[in-house]
Parts: structure tokens; C-alpha cells; sequence
């Protein structure tokens, strides 16, 4: 058995290629942080309850700190950095969040607005009742809950006309 | 977390054969076991991944019933159209887990490998006594908190609760595991605590859950998964039911009824005398809330957990009664 010691991994963020060392115990979340200066993505719980640290792996949302960054090698990853347009406008749903006044210490808001992204394209955004149930993953402890319902609705309308 | 070294399985062979070596696991969507490992209860010093194995992920629903491969996600069998139509508990079951996320990363194979949310089972450094952890530790949930423990087939070494919902629905439609070529039933699949609580699942070192089976039946095409929690959505269950009806052809009589429980049991629990005794029978609401009374029979509470045992009939009632009411 080969001892634990670092691995060269490769990974492709928002886009661009990143060559680095990691132990193989390093999350996604911690290389994206800790490593790449990517520190949009937060980290709550580090154990798969909060939803802060919400990337895409392949467009579906999953949770960074549950992922190890060996995993996702081959893998296309979106980060919160990649949602902006080259030149500086916002994604829908990152618009409709400042629009709609949906956070407040806006430390879980890339976090939902990743899971927001993901929500709509996978149609669960059809109803008030929906969105709050598929943007149950993601707590906010500020409570900014119906105002980041509001936005994930004004977003949904925008996306889909 | 302590580390591990990290090995991306080629072919399910060489996945069995590296998992097989001491202090390797098998590492799917790594909701479970990395969770675990930063917990400190899982120390593993390989990680054999099969995450990007192909072939194992297909979902195939036909006129026989359903075939799941272990690594599909469980979010791609909630949004299956046949499993919806055909199977609805089983994706009712699976869209009311955990979150979008997790269920985005989260395996049908590792979801029935998961382990027991007990809190002294998940905080070694705190709790050295545990006796799925340690053998022969002692329990620190009996005469501590245990809200959360299970009311039913527990034993005097371990009252953990067996947290998941797929596996609930499962075991009411006779689903069986394949382990490559061994087949085993759900239900024999998971294992009372007893006197071996560290064992959960009866899997050997180097086995690999391949495909999990369910066959088809009327019940299971009128079905319904009823979870009641702490809070409404991204929480495990304080009780749940997967009850599946076949009516006679009068629309009245219970032909077949499948009734299983979660949230209060230590495995996933078939509750069988509430089925015999309202099999033949008309569906009416008195009869079925004094049927659902022996979902609980034999229950045995730890003091905080006791609403347990009148919540879960209410539950397996009110589930019955819905599923009655399906068109
Ligand atoms: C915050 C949170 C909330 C959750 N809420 C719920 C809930 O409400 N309901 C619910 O049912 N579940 C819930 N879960 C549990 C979740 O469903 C499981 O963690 C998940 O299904 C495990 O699948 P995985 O692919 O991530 O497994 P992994 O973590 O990769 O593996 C789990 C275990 O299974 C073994 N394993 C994996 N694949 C195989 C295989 N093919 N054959 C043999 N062994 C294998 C691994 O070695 C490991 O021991 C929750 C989890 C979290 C973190
Ligand atoms: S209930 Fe079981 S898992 Fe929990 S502390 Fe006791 S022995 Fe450990
Ligand atoms: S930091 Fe990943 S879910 Fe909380
Ligand atoms: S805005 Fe503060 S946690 Fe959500």
C-alpha cells in the first residue's frame, strides 16, 4: 500500500486549468480556498449541513467540504467567481438577490445563490412552495429566508422569458 | 481528518479486490463516509473511489419492476419518470432526504451503507464509550439524551436509530440487494444490533453493492412516503411510513398493504401485523388507526424518545389513509 503523502491533481475552475500538490484528504473546499485564492465559497459547517460551501460539479450543485479535491479531477467546476459575465455583468440570479435585498451578513449568500443557479435550471423554482423546499440545503442564520425566496422567484421569471 | 491515501477504481473487479485490503473503503458520493472521517469515527487508510465507474448508474423501470445501479445518484432515481409512476414512495422517499445537494452526489449504494446519526456515536473525542464504534464500551445513549433513538429492535448494547428513508421504502416492496452475485433481501440486508451493533449490514470485506432490485407489484404503484420531522424539509425523520395499497376490484376491500417504518427503528422496519390485520378488509378509518397501534408493538422507550411510540402509529394511520385516498 502506498503511503499517504501529496498527489498532483488537476482541476478545471470557471474555465481554467489549475495544476497543484494536494494531500488526498484536501476537500474541494479547502483547495479552492486555501490553495487557489477562491475564497467566494464559504465554509459553515464543513459537514454537509449549512450549504455555504454550494459549487457546481458538471452543472449540478453539490457541497465542496463533502468533496475531495482528487475526486472531481476531469470534472468541470463552477465556483461563485465564474458566474459573472466577462465583462462585469451579473448573472440573473446574482442580480435579482441585490434587487430583492436577500441577505444580510451575506455570508451564505454565494452559497445560495450557487444552489439558486442550479434550482432553476433543473425547473424546482415553479412555485414559492418548491423553491423553499429544493433551497432547503442552504440555511441562512441571518433568516433572510423570504427575501431570498423573492429573489429566487424574480430570477426564475428572468431566466425562463 | 486524518489522511488516507486516494486510488481511482478502474473496473468494479479491481474496486472489490483494492477495497478488500485492510483499512481500505469504497468512497461513492462521500456524503457519508468523509463526513465521518472528519468526525474521527471512520479512519481510513485507502479510499478506493468508484465514483467514475461506468455502467454502474443506469435506472431501468419495466413491466418486472425496477433496476437500480448502486452508483446512480439519488436524485436521478427521485426525478425517474417510471420510478415516479410506477415506484412513487420510493422517489417521494428520496426527494424528502437530505438536500438537493447531497442527493446530487449521494449513491443509491452508499445511501444504504449509511450510518446511524447517534451523536455519541459521531463525537469520539467527547464519548469513548460506544459500542457500534467500540465493541464492548458501553452505550453513553442509554441514560443520556436520546430523543433521537429508536423505540424498536434495540438491545441492551445499542439503541441507534437507523436514520435513511430510501431503505424504508424498500423493505415495504420486497427489494433485494445484489452484492455482484450474492442477492440478499433488504429486510436480511441490514442487521439488528444484538449483540454485534458494530456490524449494521450483512456485507463482507471486498463485497461491492452492485444494483439494488425491486420488483413490480400494485401496491407499490400506489404508494406514498409520509415523513414527520423537527423541522419541514433537510431533517431525518422522527417517524415515517412507505405504505403501498392493491384495492380489490369493489375499490373498498385491501387486497395487498405494505407498511414499513422509519425513524424509530435501529433497521429499516416492516411492520407486518399492521398488514395481516387489515388485509381482507374494508378500508375505513377506525379499523386502520387501530390496526396502526401494532406498528408499535414490543416498543420499548428511553425516557425523551417516548413520543416515539405514539407518533408512529399516528403516522403509518394517517399514511394509509392517504395512500387509500390515491386515485
Ligand atoms: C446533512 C445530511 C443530511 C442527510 N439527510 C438524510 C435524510 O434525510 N435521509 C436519508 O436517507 N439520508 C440522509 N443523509 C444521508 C445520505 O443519504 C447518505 O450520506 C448518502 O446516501 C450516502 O451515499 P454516498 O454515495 O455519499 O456514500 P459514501 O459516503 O461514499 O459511502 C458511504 C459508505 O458506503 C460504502 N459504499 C459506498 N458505495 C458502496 C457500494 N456500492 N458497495 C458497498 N459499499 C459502498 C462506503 O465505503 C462507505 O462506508 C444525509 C446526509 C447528510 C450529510
Ligand atoms: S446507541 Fe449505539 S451508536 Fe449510540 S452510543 Fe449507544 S452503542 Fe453507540
Ligand atoms: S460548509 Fe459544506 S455544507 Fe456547510
Ligand atoms: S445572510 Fe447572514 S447567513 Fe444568510
Amino acid at each position: 500500500m502506498t503511503s499517504p503523502t501529496t498527489i498532483p491533481i488537476h482541476l478545471t475552475i470557471n474555465g481554467h486549468d489549475h495544476s497543484l500538490e494536494v494531500e488526498p484528504r484536501v476537500t474541494l473546499l479547502d483547495a479552492l480556498r486555501d490553495r487557489l485564492d477562491l475564497t467566494g465559497t464559504k465554509k459553515g459547517c464543513d459537514q454537509g449541513q449549512c450549504g455555504a460551501c454550494t459549487v457546481h460539479v458538471d452543472g449540478e450543485r453539490v457541497l465542496a467540504c463533502l468533496t475531495l479535491a482528487a475526486q472531481v479531477e476531469g470534472r468541470s467546476i463552477t465556483t461563485i467567481e465564474g458566474l459573472v459575465e466577462a465583462d462585469g455583468t451579473l448573472h440573473a440570479v446574482q442580480a435579482a438577490f441585490l434587487e430583492q435585498d436577500a441577505f444580510q451578513c451575506g455570508y451564505c449568500t454565494p452559497g445560495q445563490i450557487m444552489s439558486a443557479v442550479a434550482c432553476i435550471r433543473e425547473g424546482h423554482a415553479g412555485s414559492d412552495e418548491e423553491i423553499r423546499e429544493y433551497m432547503a440545503g442552504n440555511l441562512c442564520r441571518c433568516g433572510a429566508y423570504p427575501h431570498i425566496v423573492a429573489a429566487v422567484r424574480q430570477a426564475a421569471l428572468e431566466v425562463q422569458s | 481528518m486524518r489522511d488516507f491515501s486516494y486510488l481511482r477504481a478502474t473496473s468494479p473487479a479491481a474496486a472489490r479486490e483494492a477495497a478488500a485490503l485492510p483499512g481500505a473503503m469504497l468512497l461513492a458520493g462521500g456524503t457519508t463516509l468523509l463526513d465521518l472521517a472528519k468526525c474521527g469515527v471512520a479512519e481510513p487508510e485507502t479510499l478506493v473511489d468508484i465514483s467514475h465507474l461506468k455502467g454502474l448508474d443506469t435506472i431501468e423501470v419495466g413491466e418486472h419492476g425496477a433496476r437500480l445501479g448502486a452508483l446512480a445518484k439519488m436524485s436521478q432515481v427521485a426525478g425517474h419518470e417510471g420510478i415516479k409512476s410506477r415506484f412513487p414512495a420510493v422517489s417521494e422517499a428520496l426527494w424528502q432526504a437530505a438536500s438537493a445537494q447531497i442527493r446530487n452526489m449521494a449513491s443509491i449504494g452508499g445511501n444504504l451503507m449509511q450510518r446511524t446519526r447517534c451523536p455519541y456515536f459521531r463525537d469520539p473525542a467527547n464519548f469513548p464509550a460506544c459500542n457500534k464504534r467500540e465493541p464492548g464500551s458501553g452505550c453513553s445513549a442509554i441514560g443520556g439524551v436520546t430523543r433521537g433513538h429508536a423505540v424498536l429492535g434495540t438491545s441492551e448494547a445499542c439503541i441507534a436509530m437507523y436514520p435513511g428513508d430510501l431503505a424504508v421504502a424498500l423493505v415495504a416492496f420486497d427489494a433485494t440487494v445484489h452484492l455482484g452475485e450474492r442477492q440478499l433481501s433488504v429486510d436480511d440486508f441490514f442487521l439488528l444490533p444484538g449483540t454485534t451493533p458494530e456490524r449494521e449490514h450483512a456485507i463482507q470485506p471486498g463485497e461491492m453493492i452492485t444494483q439494488i432490485s425491486i420488483p413490480a407489484s400494485a401496491a407499490a404503484r400506489r404508494s406514498t412516503y409520509l415523513k414527520v420531522r423537527d423541522r419541514q424539509s433537510y431533517e431525518f425523520a422522527a417517524a415515517s411510513a412507505a405504505v403501498g395499497i392493491e384495492l380489490e376490484a369493489d375499490g373498498r376491500t385491501i387486497r395487498d398493504l405494505r407498511v414499513a417504518l422509519g425513524g424509530v427503528a435501529t433497521k429499516p422496519w416492516r411492520a407486518r401485523a399492521v398488514e395481516e390485520a387489515l388485509k381482507g378488509k374494508v378500508l375505513e378509518e377506525d379499523a386502520v388507526r387501530r390496526a396502526s397501534l401494532l406498528a408499535v408493538e414490543g416498543a420499548v422507550d428511553h425516557g425523551a424518545n417516548h413520543y416515539k411510540i405514539e407518533l408512529a402509529p399516528r403516522v403509518v394511520a394517517r399514511a394509509i389513509l392517504k395512500t387509500g385516498a390515491m386515485a
